[in-house]
């Protein structure tokens, strides 16, 4: 790292918006939160539309022939990223609840994501 | 403005190389500075020295390669560029495989980071 970013810390939001097989989005994606925690940013992961399936346990994924990676989110703990928001109205569409996921989550509406979204530096979609 | 550019869509595919690009001249053309321009996911298909589009089309690999060439920082994943192909061997000149440490730098020195994709 250049060494005149080494003290800036700054907001990161990720916005998980889909399933997790089916494209590598997701995968990708937690594989860049991994990375920025490490250099210990401010990181927010947020759940939206089918994101919110990355997050139920008891994943299968023999069948497809794709490693599982939902236990990666119970690392993210060790890297301090705690703030992981789900989004109510896309869990709640999808018949889920907070007991279906792998970590604890703190479940927000679109409106205080939308709010939370305008107070961060970066935003990343995966 | 100091921007950073994120391109997680292949080329030719999808629009997101062409509406980065096209933002790009745009926002030079404006004054702005582009520090870096960022491939992720699919989007390291963008500086493969293998392409070889019509001679009609226009070549999205090339307009990296000149960009970086021009000053611009071209970087590249290299966890997602080993998955598709790309190493040292196929990639466009003017570009640099580096980790995602080096986005994380870019994101902290730009104003913005702009992400195009789908």
């Amino acid at each position: 790292m250049a060494e005149e970013t080494e003290e800036i810390v700054k907001k990161f939001m990720h916005v998980m918006r889909r399933a997790p097989h089916g494209s590598i989005y997701t995968y990708e994606g937690l594989e860049m939160i991994l990375i920025m925690a490490a250099f210990e940013q401010d990181i927010t992961v947020v759940f939206v539309d089918d994101g919110v399936y990355s997050l139920v346990k008891k994943q299968e994924t023999d069948g497809i022939g794709i490693k599982g990676f939902a236990n990666t989110y119970r690392a993210l703990d060790g890297y301090d990223v705690e703030k992981l928001y789900v989004d109510k109205t896309s869990m709640e569409e999808r018949g889920l609840t907070e007991d279906d996921f792998i970590v604890d989550v703190e479940v927000k509406t679109s409106e205080e994501i939308g709010k939370l979204m305008q107070e961060q530096d970066v935003i990343v979609p995966h | 403005m100091k921007y950073g550019i994120l391109i997680k869509e292949g080329p030719y595919n999808h629009q997101a190389a062409d509406s980065a690009w096209k933002f790009i001249e745009a926002a030079k053309a404006r004054g702005h500075e582009i520090i870096a321009v960022f491939f992720y996911n699919d989007g390291v298909i963008n500086v493969t020295n293998k392409a070889d589009p019509p001679q009609d089309d226009r070549n999205l690999q090339q307009i990296w390669s000149d960009l970086g060439k021009e000053g611009t920082e071209i970087w590249v994943c290299i966890a997602a560029a080993k998955r598709r192909g790309i190493d040292e061997s196929t990639l466009s000149e003017h570009c640099v495989i580096t980790g995602l440490g080096t986005l994380t730098d870019v994101a902290l020195r730009a104003d913005r980071m702009l992400t195009f994709g789908d």
